[in-house]
């Protein structure tokens, strides 16, 4: 992964799913939406795609949190991938846990394609998360 | 197939931990099909171990490899010996058979296992695996409707289901299908009832594993 950080600041991978999240993406920026510039956006056919390897990899490359952004229960592309990355997600973030990362690390979202306001307030919200999580845990390491 | 799910991540990385440079063998044969030690579940533990030895400030360089099978000479090929030289350790995401050759094949090479091996068992349904095989050693399902009562009967039993069998349930597990049940209606379905009703002879338990370890050998593809 780039070594350069946004700012200074965490660096977030985003996985998200071309039909939604994405365009969710797209819409934030046609409305003009600001969020930090941490996140680096992957898109993906649909979050379906996203497999458990791919989010250890982006840890293990040095993201400091992981999203999985889809589309809304019950209206994926795909049918059912959004939920299936659910379910990854969740088994992700057990075997995060096992390896002693903090599983709020990785978060799944369901944004629409017009919720770009959604998406917006979700990047903010994470990477918050994210830099309150580096702040308590760099004390912890500190003392 | 041989079934088999992981070992909880903390004894695995205890004995990872105790080494600087380890080799995470993977099995492309049950072991990929079961979804416990394939190619993605090697790159998958690594991934864990790297971030976890980078979390408890650990030194661990991790190597990975799947060979075909562990439990075949022919497939431990010489990129595998070098790596496994090359390392302090294996940590071996085949079967119990696997892991046992593995350390036979490479004397002198500490090969720790990763799985917990489970059962001879079937994908029932994607991420489900179900018992059916015992290895007990004298195969009856001709007269069981293809269904086993030694594997499938919490009892164990040859004839017929025991008392507590209710609507089509085990008393043991009521999750789990009476295989009993399971094997009347089979036979009344292809019209082979009478099958049910004959009387099995004790099994000949001296042909399973409890005269300890079986060997089987075919005289006419021995080398010697």
């Amino acid at each position: 992964m780039d070594d350069s950080r946004a700012d200074d600041g965490v660096r977030i991978v985003a996985f998200c799913c071309h039909f939604c999240a994405f365009t969710a993406a797209d819409t934030a920026g046609t409305m003009r939406l600001q969020y930090p510039t941490n996140l680096r956006i992957v898109r993906v056919p649909c979050t379906g795609r996203v497999d458990i390897t791919m989010i250890l990899h982006a840890f293990c490359e040095g993201a400091d949190g992981v999203i999985v952004a889809g589309c809304e229960e019950g209206s994926c592309h795909f049918t059912r991938g959004n939920l299936r990355a659910s379910k990854r997600v969740k088994r992700a973030r057990e075997l995060l846990r096992e390896a002693g990362v903090d599983p709020q690390r990785l978060e799944m979202y369901h944004v629409a394609a017009a919720q770009g306001p959604l998406f917006a307030a979700s990047a903010r919200e994470f990477i918050k998360r994210v830099e309150d999580l580096q702040l308590v845990e760099g004390g912890k390491a500190q003392t | 197939m041989i079934t088999a799910q992981r070992k909880p991540f903390d004894e695995i990385y205890r004995s990872a931990s105790r080494h600087r440079k380890i080799l995470v063998l993977g099995c492309g044969s049950c072991m990929t099909v079961c979804m416990a030690g394939g190619e993605t579940e090697v790159l998958t533990l690594s991934q864990q171990l790297e971030l976890a030895a980078r979390e408890r400030g650990d030194q661990l360089q991790i190597r990975m490899r799947t060979i075909t099978r562990q439990c075949d000479r022919e497939f431990f090929d010489d990129e595998t010996a070098r790596l496994v030289f090359e390392s302090e350790a294996v940590i071996s995401m085949a079967c119990g058979v696997g892991v046992q050759f593995c350390a036979e094949r490479f004397l002198g090479a500490t090969v720790y296992p990763a799985l917990n091996t489970q059962f001879y068992g079937a994908t029932v349904q994607p991420g489900v695996w179900a018992e059916r095989c015992v290895g007990c050693g004298e195969c009856i399902l001709e007269s069981t409707g293809g269904i086993c009562p030694v594997a499938r009967c919490a009892k164990t039993l040859l004839n017929g289901p025991c008392g507590g069998s209710q609507d089509g349930k085990c008393e043991v597990n009521d999750q789990q299908d009476c295989a009993w049940q399971l094997i009347f209606d089979r036979l009344k379905a292809s019209e082979r009832i009478a099958f049910f009703a004959k009387i099995r002879a004790p099994k000949d338990w001296s042909r399973s594993g409890n005269g300890g370890p079986r060997t089987i050998v075919r005289e006419d593809v021995t080398l010697q």
